[in-house]
């Protein structure tokens, strides 16, 4: 009863925290309520078990990425983006086409069957740590997507490097 | 215990809302933050998914979706700023370059 009762919390949390996100008119405000969302995402993990990914999504996403919009959004000045108005002219057709989306997924979900469970159960992992056991699996099995992801990083910082820079006049 | 399709249900209302903002916005850094709420669904899905498969692959996945998010928002802002440098608006009606 009292996990539902957390659960509940979070659930409507994060639904009210990102429909707050994408409603406001200043970014800055929208920046500062998705920081919150992360957190309660972050709990959410935490509920599952996840206690390596609820420390990735503080740092990662609420450390790393929320600073760079926040930057961006300074950089970026908004005097007069906030006095027009938010939406397109055709919201409508976004709003229909995301509530049809929902609709057919939510239909579609009735019909999800969860394959048979693996071996990690919650003794081996409580016994081996999360974080060991999702690093063994890493390091291992998945070393090539690893190696894949560095370079993805790699090449993303050029990329940025590359775009934002200013061109020298020559 | 909290069923699985309630996660699934929690996610698709997140994704859902991230695809309407992505649709309506003007500014292209709410643009941006829709697609990170998209991504970010897309992990409340996976690591449920995978707590309640007992498996740990959906986490490592979601781990792999968090680096390309980081990459995404490195390169995304970047682009918002050369836009901002050449243009001076943050806002995805006045590019219209391309437009023939």
């Amino acid at each position: 009863m009292i996990l539902e009762l957390f659960f509940a919390y979070f659930a409507f949390a994060i639904i009210v925290l990102s429909i707050v996100v994408i409603t406001r008119r200043n970014p800055v405000h929208s920046v500062l309520w998705m920081l919150l969302l992360f957190f309660h995402i972050a709990s959410v993990y935490l509920f599952l078990n996840a206690e390596f990914m609820a420390a990735v999504q503080l740092i990662v996403y609420a450390g790393g990425i929320m600073v760079l919009f926040l930057f961006v959004v300074l950089l970026v000045h908004i005097k007069e983006e906030i006095k027009i108005s938010k939406f397109i002219g055709a919201w409508s057709a976004g709003f229909t086409f995301a509530a049809a989306l929902f609709v057919v997924v939510a239909l579609s979900l009735r019909s999800f069957v969860v394959a048979p469970p693996g071996k990690y159960t919650i003794e081996l992992i409580q016994q081996e740590t999360h974080t060991k056991a999702l690093g063994k699996l890493l390091y291992t099995e998945f070393l090539f997507p690893f190696e894949i992801a560095a370079l993805i990083l790699t090449v993303a910082i050029v990329g940025a490097l590359v775009l934002a820079k200013r061109r020298l006049k020559s | 215990m909290v069923p699985l399709s309630w996660y699934m249900l929690l996610s698709l209302a997140v994704f859902t809302i991230g695809v309407f903002g992505f649709l309506t916005r003007r500014n292209i850094i709410l643009m941006f933050m829709s697609i990170e709420l998209m991504l970010n669904a897309v992990n409340i899905n996976l690591i449920a998914i995978s707590h309640y498969m007992q498996d740990l692959r959906g986490q490592i996945l979601a781990l792999f979706i968090i680096a390309v998010a980081a990459a995404e928002a490195a390169i995304g802002l970047a682009i918002v700023i050369a836009l901002f440098r050449n243009k001076a608006t943050a806002h995805v009606d006045e590019v219209q370059e391309l437009k023939g």
